[in-house]
């Protein structure tokens, strides 16, 4: 069972609390009915379903109910990050410091290391 | 009888650590036996020179005692407590004799001693690895009536248990800093190191007493104290730290992602007598900063011709059963060995009075040290001499030697062979955790590499053999700062793993690798002939590891041997994955409490128990018990729905609502919101009325309906399916939270805050009337699809005028507490109506009567609204909602797509079944071409005839059409029609 750090509650807690919801940072394009049968299909069915590190979003909902993003390595199951929703994509350089920052702790917060680099 | 031969005539005085006085007596088979305190079932036994124990899976020949630990793969017995609990397939070397425990041989009949099945051992030839595959292939009929019955009975271990487990199990959740598998002296040594440094510590061990390896190596000192000693001292103290916890009789089953472990603690299966409070196992669920695995290595056996007698041993396992329980397995005992550590138990047996046939031992440079005690005791070794054979129906009574590449055999005879291979580390949790193993190719044996959690494998599951780099191994990893000295008397050498000598490619022996699922080295090769050559196919093919031991002592033995046969080095074949658990795990603990009404809770209504008083019939609706129908004296189900449905036409009938989703949706930007969720458009919804609307995805398809009733300009009480709510409220929260996070919206669940009692039918104002408060209910100030708050007897109530059956129609919503006494009003004035209590069958009867769809039968994922009819709920004004785009996509607007239409059977008696296919041409040869699917099938008493709706390939352009729907006896015609069948002019309604 996974442990998992919701950016919101900043607590590490157990996955029974969090229901995972797919892939992260795809945006619902602002003038959808507008778009071509392509740009739908890229939009709504294509995923990239990596193998290794991943960006997916999770919600705590069983916890304060929010959605959040996570960096995950699919082989290993370690998350590199979890971070609030409304931030961009976080560069994998970033993920792979935060890891290295971590160390022994299983999930670094965005917060802690953001926070150090303002 | 003298006590010293009452508990056994192999007892040896002084040897052992249990109390003479101690007794318990116990049955094997029906005979009565006398054991101490402290015993195994396993150690009890032989301490009456009673060897035999069982019969082997497949071929049924005579099996005793193999180990003394968690690997045994023969001596697995049926264990009764008292007469309602019994357990099968129970390691004997695990438990533990209590007085009055009954013990059963398995698998065997009639007796252990005359076992019909042995037959089988003569048949081997055909029961070779992969027969199941091959054999009882033909004809196939044959399969279900005889092959698999006379296989399951023949080839079967224990016999489970029929009554319900009348023991209850617990659960447990815990944190630590470092949790510690094994207290072995490395398990004990790490936990005195770390909780030195104040850490939180959890000590888990499977046995009833700490020690480990201590329980047969009496060779150790540690501190200046014999080993045993001095790690039951340092239990204690430990126990008496306030930062550890030391759990006995407790296994590691498994590990997991993140430092999560599995453990289950047994309770009372050692006790005669357990407090009826206690549960029989407690399941812990251990989130661990960090892991200490300490779980020491387990010895292998030889691989020869008919090692599997009863009386051959490991000679680690005959040593605990001296040095711990006081018990000889024989008088006269041989030794097989390619390891030291053989030397070290014949030792024991020599000084306690055994003697020693010979150890034979098949390499040519032995321990020098152990070579030199030997001598020094008179035991005859012969160095470079293979056991090949060994003779003896119930018990080994001889073992034939031969020079290595010799031709000259001597029988040398015996009454028990000890035998070591050398040592395999327990490497199980370490793998479980996802950690990479390395061949270590001086020793033969696969050690933890690259961890991925943070663990660290300490002791001789890391293969460190030296005693002293092991304290200081464990030192470190408790990250303490104390002292420990240990030393052992002799250090060890050798180690083999594959068939020894006479059991080689050229032989045709039974060499057993598996004793549990009598796999030989001879299946193992002959998988590898026959095409399986990657270590995955040969287990599954063989079986090979696959029994409940999970290959400990056969894994290396059975890679060593594909090997060998591929001609490939063992790191290329590669070893099997270890998954938990470790050891069995009886459902029992896993499920703990989840059983009987708490496996999977019943929701229920607040009005629950009155219909149940009502004789309401329930069925299941997702988690929610709901009244079904109310069935008078002498009505089936049949005669009852018809009544109801009248009667709510007629008259009047009352229903509890109360399990459909509701949802508070409130905030300045709600209408908005709900705009982009629903097909409908909701900003010209008034204030005081209420909406029909459809949820679509991102796909166009139909996700879900109700009615939304808005009562206020920043409030909206919306209602799901019942089924739907959490999902809707999530998909809800999902486009609030990260698509429209700009809208000021605020999502509450209330589907259990409102009891909501529906009013249906001509009478429904008559019925109502007298209990609401402050509002007008007639039809000019309170029309159809009308919402406001009011009072209802007195409570604050959301009242909405609105049908699900196609009558005039209220729905009560009261404060979910108060629901049984509104309830109970109502019905009363509704009874001396002449209305009726109806249940969900009425409903769907009724609502098909009207032409009113249910989201997830008459739609299933793959509907859109259009398709179902209800284009006319889709705004063409709206530039967006969620589905707008989906909508379009050209597999969705083109022609010939199924569409939701009324069925009406030729002959109108006839019901149909929902799900039945329908076909065009019922005569066309098969395959047919399929026109869709019924949906929805009634016998509707209003109308007179059955009714029913259908997913049919352009179906409204089919209006009139005689379609067919092909049964099993019979085709039935049906004529395309529309969903509405009662009152089409609709005025009913509006009454």
């Amino acid at each position: 069972m996974l442990l998992i750090h919701c950016p919101y509650c900043e607590e590490d807690r157990s996955e029974l609390e969090f229901r995972w919801g797919g892939e992260a940072h795809i945006a619902r394009p602002e003038n959808i009915a507008a778009i071509s049968d392509e740009e739908f299909t890229e939009f709504f069915f294509l995923r990239n379903n990596e193998k290794g590190l991943t960006y997916e979003r999770w919600r705590h909902i069983h916890g304060c109910g929010r959605f959040f993003n996570a960096a995950r390595d699919t082989v290993s199951d370690k998350f590199l990050l979890t971070y609030k929703a409304d931030l961009p994509k976080q560069p994998i350089a970033a993920v792979e410091e935060a890891l290295a920052a971590a160390q022994d702790k299983v999930v670094e917060t965005w917060e802690q290391t953001e926070g150090d680099a303002r | 009888m003298s006590s010293s031969s009452n508990i056994g005539a192999f007892r040896i005085k002084g040897a052992g650590r249990h109390t003479p006085a101690r007794t318990a007596r116990f049955t094997f088979d029906g005979k009565t036996y006398t054991a101490l305190e402290g015993d195994t079932v396993a150690s009890a036994l032989l301490a009456h020179g009673v060897h035999l124990v069982g019969r082997s899976f497949k071929y049924h020949r005579p099996r005793g005692i193999l180990s003394a630990g968690p690997e045994e793969p023969n001596a697995l017995l049926d264990v009764s407590w008292d007469s309602a609990r019994r357990q099968p397939n129970v390691r004997a070397t695990v438990q533990e004799v209590f007085d009055g425990v009954k013990i059963a041989s398995q698998n065997r009949w009639p007796s252990l001693k005359h076992d019909i099945g042995a037959f089988n051992d003569m048949l081997s030839p055909f029961f070779a690895a992969g027969f199941y595959y091959k054999t009882f292939m033909w004809p196939k009929e044959a399969w279900a009536k005889i092959y698999e019955p006379f296989i399951r009975r023949a080839a079967g271990l224990g016999e489970a248990p029929k009554e319900e487990d009348p023991d209850h199990y617990a659960n447990r959740f815990a944190h630590c800093d470092v949790l510690i598998a094994g207290a072995g002296v490395a398990g004990l040594t790490t936990a005195l190191s770390a909780a030195a440094t104040g850490a939180t510590v959890i000590l888990v061990d499977e046995q009833p007493e700490v020690g480990g390896a201590l329980h047969h190596d009496a060779a150790t000192t540690i501190d200046g104290q014999n080993g045993y000693d001095w790690a039951q001292d340092a239990a204690a103290r430990l126990k008496a730290m306030p930062n550890v916890t030391l759990l006995t009789r407790t296994t590691v089953f498994g590990y997991y992602n993140h430092g999560f472990l599995g453990l289950v603690e047994r309770v009372t299966d050692h006790l005669a007598r357990p407090g009826r409070n206690l549960p029989r196992e407690r399941l812990w669920q251990v989130r661990a900063k960090r892991v200490v695995i300490a779980t020491g290595a387990i010895e292998r056996h030889m691989v020869f011709s008919n090692n599997d007698r009863p009386g051959i041993m490991l000679a680690s396992a005959a040593r605990s059963f001296l040095n711990h329980h006081g018990v000889a397995l024989g008088r006269n005992v041989g030794v097989y060995t390619a390891h030291d550590s053989a030397y070290e138990a014949a030792f024991d047996l020599k000084r306690a009075g055994v003697s020693i046939a010979a150890i034979v031992d098949n390499r040519t440079d032995p321990g020098e040290a152990v070579l030199a005690e030997a001598r020094a005791l008179g035991i005859d070794v012969l160095t470079g001499h293979s056991v090949t054979d060994t003779s003896g129906r119930l018990r080994v009574a001889s073992m034939t030697v031969v020079r290595n590449g010799g031709a000259n055999a001597r029988k040398i005879k015996i009454d028990a062979l000890i035998m070591s291979a050398g040592w395999t580390p327990s490497v199980h949790l370490f793998s479980q955790s996802r950690g990479k193993l390395r061949f270590d190719e001086a020793n033969q044996r696969f050690l933890p590499h690259i961890y991925t959690q943070n663990c660290v494998s300490v002791g001789g599951c890391n293969g460190t053999d030296d005693i002293a780099d092991l304290v200081g191994e464990a030192i470190a990893a408790g990250g303490g700062s104390i002292a420990v000295t240990a030393e052992n008397r002799f250090e060890w050498t050798g180690g083999m793993i594959g068939a020894a000598e006479g059991a080689g490619p050229d032989t045709a022996v039974k060499a057993f690798v598996d004793f549990q699922h009598d796999v030989t080295a001879k299946d193992i090769r002959l998988a590898v002939r026959e095409g399986m050559h990657s270590i995955e196919h040969i287990k599954r093919f063989t079986t090979n590891g696959m029994a409940s031991d999970q290959g400990k002592l056969s894994n290396m033995h059975g890679l060593a041997i594909a090997a060998e046969v591929l001609d490939r080095p063992i790191p290329q074949v590669g070893l099997t994955t270890f998954r938990a658990p470790y050891t069995p795990v009886t459902y029992g603990a896993l499920v703990a409490h989840s059983r009987g009404e708490l496996f999977d809770p019943a929701r229920k209504t607040p009005m629950h128990a009155l219909e149940a008083q009502a004789g309401a019939e329930f069925e299941d609706v997702g988690n929610w018990k709901r009244a079904w129908y109310f069935p008078r004296r002498g009505e089936d189900m049949h005669a009852a729905v018809n009544r109801e449905c009248r009667t709510v036409r007629d008259v009047g009938g009352v229903f509890d609502a109360s399990t459909l989703g509701k949802i508070e949706v409130v905030g300045p930007d709600a209408a908005q919101f709900l705009n982009l969720l629903y097909t409908n458009a909701w900003d010209t919804l008034k204030p005081g009325k209420s909406r029909y609307g459809i949820m679509t995805r991102e796909d166009g398809f139909i996700y879900d309906d109700g009615v939304v009733g808005r009562l206020a300009e920043d409030r909206f009480h919306v209602t799901t399916t019942t089924g739907g709510a959490p999902r809707v409220l999530h998909h809800m929260e999902d486009y609030l939270q990260t698509e429209f996070p700009h809208l000021k919206v605020w999502l509450t669940s209330t589907t259990e805050q409102w009891a909501v009692i529906a009013v249906q039918g001509p009478k429904a104002r008559e019925i109502i009337q007298p209990f609401v408060e402050g509002l007008d209910i007639s039809n000019e100030a309170f029309p159809h699809m009308s919402v406001a708050e009011c009072s209802v007897m007195g409570v604050p109530a959301r009242l909405f005028r609105m049908s699900f059956t196609g009558e005039l129609g209220f729905e009560v919503n009261v404060p979910a507490d108060y629901g049984p006494d509104v309830w109970k009003a109502i019905w009363e004035r509704a009874q001396g109506i002449g209305a009726c209590l109806y249940g969900t069958e009425t409903m769907h009867v009724l609502r098909a009567e009207k032409g009113y769809i249910i989201v997830g039968q008459d739609t299933d994922g793959t509907v859109t609204p259009d398709d179902a009819g209800l284009s006319w709920a889709v705004s063409k004004k709206k530039t967006d909602f969620v589905g707008i785009r989906g909508l379009k996509r050209p597999d969705l607007v083109r022609d010939g797509r199924k569409q939701l239409v009324g069925l009406m059977t030729r002959d109108p008696t006839l019901v149909l079944e929902e799900g039945a296919q329908i076909v065009a041409d019922p005569n066309q040869p098969k395959p047919m071409t399929m026109l869709g699917h019924v949906t929805s099938a009634y016998w509707s008493e209003n109308c007179g005839r059955s009714i029913a709706f259908a997913l049919v390939a352009g179906g409204r352009a089919r209006m009139g059409e005689t379609l067919y729907v092909p049964m099993k006896e019979t085709t039935i015609a049906v004529e395309v029609t529309d969903l509405v069948f009662f009152d089409k002019e609709g005025g009913r309604i509006h009454g």
